[in-house]
């Protein structure tokens, strides 16, 4: 029984619930962004350290990164491996975009996490000039275009990789067995996938058009 | 109408297999896929060739046994088994490329014949039911809900031919696994060894070698008995409770 429960539940459930958690991080808020910068490293404060929360969210952050990519790895070497000959011709009937797009959509959202990392978090290079404070940093960023269309292009991939994977990991969890619920699970999806692409293309856009 | 097949040959399980190209001048519109595929095979038979090996039993779609990759989509264009296709569903003149199932679960005995018995292995691993033998019961001796017994119906009628393993990208066997789970644990028969049954059938499924679910949903768009996706997440259901029971 312990067998199932790492074999297919290990997949099932820690992936699908470290993935999720890890995700909810991508909510964070744009407006006064320096004190807000700040703020994060005090959290937590006088209980833990300065900068405590922070790397402890970092910490689970990066833990869920592994979670996730392992599962999705292990995911997509399984699949291979249960298919070792080829179809000559083969079509998809129903299969979405978004669906299709999970394990290479995922691997882009990697790399581009590995340079925003590098931009906003250790400046290993800055665009648009050398800034003291994080929002002169990324206001100087989106004032140049292929940053903010890189940024546009990554968030496009997170939309879609989040529509196929909200409603994926419903199912996974075993939330979506009536037609009513399916149906839900399938809005929330698109909902999500909308929202946080929308949400998060604003700030860059609007700085790029002047408008900020 | 006039139709080249190209059709996949391989003389046994180990033996490497290729693609055989056929032309046939006089198919009627009318036949079934399978009606074409003898007229191809007397051809080949009267010319003293080795004809094509395909399953097929029933040829009313029930048996489940007649599955083909038909143009890259399980089961053909249609929303039925091969041997309900029709060759009005395919253009006169077309080629089309006839392959069997793919997936290391269900390898190639011959030509377009595949071994589905891992399907029968995840069947027996779930083991018994209880029921009380001897004189049959009355009719509605055991009340089971209206909505209940509909969607055991619908689960119950997988015919277990494979489609949906064949079109899945992940060659996963989880639309036929939650298929059997919907349809015995929707029912008041199946609960005594609801909890132990979705354990054991979801293990023997992964140690069959076939790939895990992505929720794409090639395997409900695939399945001629239109089982829908919604079996999956009761399966996934059942294994979350049978697992917090320390199942
Ligand atoms: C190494 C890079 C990544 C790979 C290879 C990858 C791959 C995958 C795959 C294959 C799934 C689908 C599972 C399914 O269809 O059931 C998935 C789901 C998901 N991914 Fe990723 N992903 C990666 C990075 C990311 C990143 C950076 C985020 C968020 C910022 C993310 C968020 C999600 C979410 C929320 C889900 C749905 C949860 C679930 O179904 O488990 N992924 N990922
Ligand atoms: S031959 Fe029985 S279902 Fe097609």
């Amino acid at each position: 029984m312990k067998i199932v429960m790492a074999l297919s539940g290990a997949f099932f459930v820690l992936y699908v619930l470290a993935h999720m958690y890890g995700n909810l991080k991508m909510f964070a808020g744009q407006e006064a962004f320096d004190s807000y910068a700040f703020h994060l490293r005090e959290l937590g404060e006088p209980i833990l350290p300065y900068e405590g929360a922070l790397w402890l969210i970092r910490v689970a952050l990066v833990g869920a990164l592994f979670a996730h990519a392992g599962s999705a790895f292990y995911l997509w070497k399984r699949a291979n491996e249960a298919r070792r000959t080829r179809y000559a011709v083969k079509r998809a009937a129903a299969a979405s975009l978004s669906s299709k797009t999970m394990r290479w959509g995922g691997v882009t959202l990697l790399l581009f996490l590995a340079f925003h990392l590098m931009q906003f978090t250790f400046h290993t290079f800055e665009v648009g000039g050398s800034f003291l404070g994080p929002y002169d940093r990324v206001y100087g960023a989106f004032q140049v275009w292929w940053v903010v269309a890189i940024y546009l292009a990554a968030l496009g991939a997170l939309g879609m990789h989040l529509k196929h994977g909200v409603w994926s990991a419903a199912q996974t969890l075993g939330l979506t067995s009536t037609p009513r619920a399916a149906r839900h699970a399938k809005a929330t999806a698109v909902a999500t996938g909308v929202v946080v692409a929308g949400g998060f293309a604003l700030p860059p856009l609007s700085i790029l058009l002047g408008l900020i | 109408m006039r139709i080249t097949l190209k059709i996949w040959r391989q003389a046994s399980a180990t033996a490497a297999g290729e693609f055989a190209t056929y032309d046939l001048d006089e198919v009627s519109p009318d036949m079934s896929f399978l009606e074409m595929l003898d007229v191809l095979n007397e051809g080949l038979t009267a010319a003293g060739l080795d004809p094509v090996a395909f399953d097929s039993d029933c040829r009313e779609g029930i048996c489940g046994s007649c599955g083909l990759m038909i143009d890259g989509l399980a089961h053909g264009p249609e929303r039925t088994t091969t041997c309900q296709l029709h060759m009005r569903s395919m253009k006169d003149g077309a080629t089309i490329t006839v392959e069997p199932w793919r997936g290391d679960s269900m390898t190639v005995i011959k030509d377009c014949v595949v071994d589905r018995s891992a399907l029968d292995r995840i069947v027996q691993a779930g083991g018994y039911v209880s029921v009380n033998t001897g004189a049959a019961p009355d009719a509605h001796a055991v009340p089971v809900p209206k909505a209940k017994a509909d969607r055991a119906f619908t689960a119950a009628a997988c015919i277990s031919c494979g489609a949906c393993v064949a079109a899945c990208p992940n060659a996963s066997a989880m639309l036929f696994l939650g298929a059997k789970v919907t349809h015995l644990g929707e029912l008041p028969q199946g609960q005594p060894e609801r909890d132990a049954r979705v354990v054991a059938m979801a293990r023997q499924h992964d140690a069959e070698g076939f790939g895990g679910c992505t929720n794409i949903g090639e395997c409900a768009a695939a399945c001629p008995k239109e089982i829908p996706l919604d079996v999956i997440s009761q399966l996934n259901k059942d294994l979350r409770h049978a697992m917090a029971k320390g199942l």
